[in-house]
């Protein structure tokens, strides 16, 4: 104790004491509550982040590990397979987001306003399949797709919209598409779920003073609703980009990244390159690319966010 | 006049929309139909074209197949592995997600940064850095690969802070006046008021652990210890004339239909979940 404080009235003195006291409980308490949390986080994510940025720089061959610095990245620069799956990944993505954002609000909007039950079934009726197995998905969808036992060729051949089995899932010009159409199937619940959401709390007086104002329905939207839910949809884009960016079991399972790499994306490389041809080097690289375009949308993401949403 | 038309341009237009809307629902629900009518055909009706859109002569001989040891085995893992990985999760998300909103202490807001900023990258991109740690561990093809690794993935406990936030100071003060310590504060204070949170919780993380196809796909080797997801993806990759896709439907029906019932009994929960887990701050 410093000669000061002893002078100080006992009063004010045991109030400092409390005060420091409380603050040490604070913080001991508060960390002590993230301990646990911390402890799993910095091991099985925080540690692998840096580790997959680690192995990045080496080259595994078999038993042989040898330090290459950032060959890898090189090699991947100049990489026709690596490539023609980032085209695709970006593809898929760029076709998928779209569609799930005008999906997503059409139903929204129509089912917005409606009594719950109404809410609840269609809810749950485009929710299904993004809580479903995604192998339950695929099994189904490879049977629908299915050239001879598929029943898409059959209700296209008998209303003569085509005159030949198509191979879906094995051929160029429909493989992509056909894995998009699951993909947006398996996409569209949470946004659904978000949209209403929005739309339930934008103002009914904006909506009244612009109908009052002879503005019609096409207006309203462009003018008051779509400006209002901004927010909202650029989270959307965001998470449907990322989502879609990580396209795996539908390739996997559906065309394994066929026919000629035509339905590869990089999630699909990355596991082939790790576990069937044991190149963790490579695929850790590719992993790292993968979250520094992933980095770069969440930012431009919160960089919108800080910006754009006053109203 | 003018009004009237307005009116009936309206209805056209709703109508249309309600067509839409009403073609997109048999578009979503067809997938599952034809899961549930097919897992009660043979072979050789599952594969007749034209196809028979409601099976006659429905046969339980694809369940019974399914009712091996094995099949059993894969449910029990699948069960095992969501059920811990939710318990883990919600103990120790309720607890930091309360720290992080309530408490006021040295590094909270970096700890906080540094979440956010995991969570807005994909956690398949570590999968292959944190395969080999798991070899590492010697953790390859146990229960622990598919439980621990998901107990760090910071989702829960920014969805947790976001409940917290409800938790009115005074209360916190009075308990604190009263002598109240911190875990019992917690257990008696906090727990009651952000409990639906952590019901949403729960189904979300029962409901992405079950569906985790890629981390069991790679931690895993081993027949018995796939998960029942895992199990039907083998047998949908057999050779072409191998697979049976009325078997197969019955497998994708067990599948998943645990997951479509926790959805549909808990659905206001889930609903909330997505919507505060998407207010960013």
């Amino acid at each position: 104790m410093t000669e000061p404080l002893s002078k100080m009235g006992s009063f004010e003195k045991e109030n400092r004491k409390a005060k420091r006291r409380r603050k040490l409980r604070e913080n001991t308490s508060g960390l002590l509550f993230l301990l646990p949390t911390l402890v799993f986080f910095v091991t099985f994510v925080l540690y692998p982040m840096i580790k997959g940025i680690y192995l990045s720089l080496f080259k595994f061959r078999g038993r042989n590990v040898t330090f290459v610095g950032l060959e890898n990245y090189e090699k991947l620069a100049t990489d026709q397979v690596f490539l023609k799956s980032l085209a695709n990944t970006t593809l898929i993505t760029g076709i998928a987001v779209p569609i799930v954002i005008v999906f997503s609000m059409f139903v929204a909007i129509n089912i917005y306003n409606k009594s719950a039950a109404v809410r609840s079934f269609f809810r749950g009726v485009f929710y299904i399949p993004a809580i479903s197995s995604v192998v339950s998905i695929t099994v189904v969808w490879a049977w629908i797709y299915h050239p001879q036992y598929g029943i898409l060729n059959y209700l296209l051949k008998s209303t003569h919209l085509i005159n030949q089995n198509v191979d879906w899932l094995g051929s160029n010009q429909t493989a992509l598409f056909a894995i998009i159409a699951i993909l947006v199937t398996t996409s569209v619940g949470q946004p659904i779920i978000l949209y209403v959401a929005a739309l339930g709390n934008v103002s009914k007086e904006y909506l009244e003073a612009a109908r009052v104002d002879g503005a019609n329905k096409w207006t309203i939207f462009t003018q008051i609703i779509w400006p209002l839910i901004m927010p909202t949809t650029l989270y959307v884009v965001v998470v449907t980009t990322i989502n879609s960016f990580q396209i795996f079991a539908l390739i996997q399972l559906l065309t394994a990244g066929g026919p000629n790499y035509g339905t590869s994306t990089i999630m699909y490389l990355v596991y082939t390159k790790a576990i069937v041809e044991g190149r963790f080097g490579i695929s850790s690289a590719m992993g790292v690319i993968l979250a520094l375009i992933i980095g770069a949308i969440s930012l431009i993401q919160f960089k919108f966010f800080s910006t754009d949403v006053e109203y | 006049m003018q009004n009237i038309t307005k009116k009936r341009k309206f209805s056209i237009v709703g109508v249309l929309a309600m067509a839409i809307l009403i073609g997109l629902t048999i578009f979503f629900i067809f997938p599952f139909y034809w899961i549930l009518t097919g897992s009660f055909k043979l072979q050789e009706v599952a594969i007749s074209i034209p196809p028979e859109w409601f099976p006659m002569n429905p046969t339980l001989e694809n369940y019974k197949a399914l009712f091996v040891p094995l099949t059993g085995r894969w449910f029990f893992n699948s069960v095992f592995i969501s059920t811990m990985t939710t318990i883990l999760v919600c103990v120790t998300a309720s607890l930091s997600g309360y720290a992080l909103a309530k408490k006021r202490f040295l590094g909270a807001k970096l700890i906080f940064m540094v979440f956010v900023a995991a969570m807005a990258l994909p956690k398949q991109v570590i999968l292959i850095p944190l395969l080999k740690f798991i070899t590492e561990l010697g953790l390859m093809d146990s229960y622990a690969a598919l439980i621990l690794p998901a107990v760090g993935w910071p989702f829960g406990v920014f969805l947790m802070k976001q409940f917290s936030h409800a938790v009115p100071k005074e209360l916190l003060e009075s308990a604190r006046i009263d002598g109240c310590g911190e875990l019992k504060t917690f257990t008696s204070i906090v727990l009651p008021i952000i409990k639906p949170g952590i019901g949403a919780l729960a189904i979300f993380t029962f409901i992405s652990s079950w569906n985790d196809y890629f981390s069991q796909l790679i931690f895993t080797n081993s027949e018995n210890m796939k998960t029942l997801p895992l199990g039907l993806a083998a047998m949908s990759q057999g050779a072409e004339f191998t697979i049976n896709y009325g078997l197969l439907m019955a497998g994708a029906l067990l599948a998943s239909l645990p997951m479509i019932l926790v959805f549909l009994l808990f659905q206001n929960y889930f609903t909330q979940g997505v919507t505060m887990g998407a207010v960013k701050g």
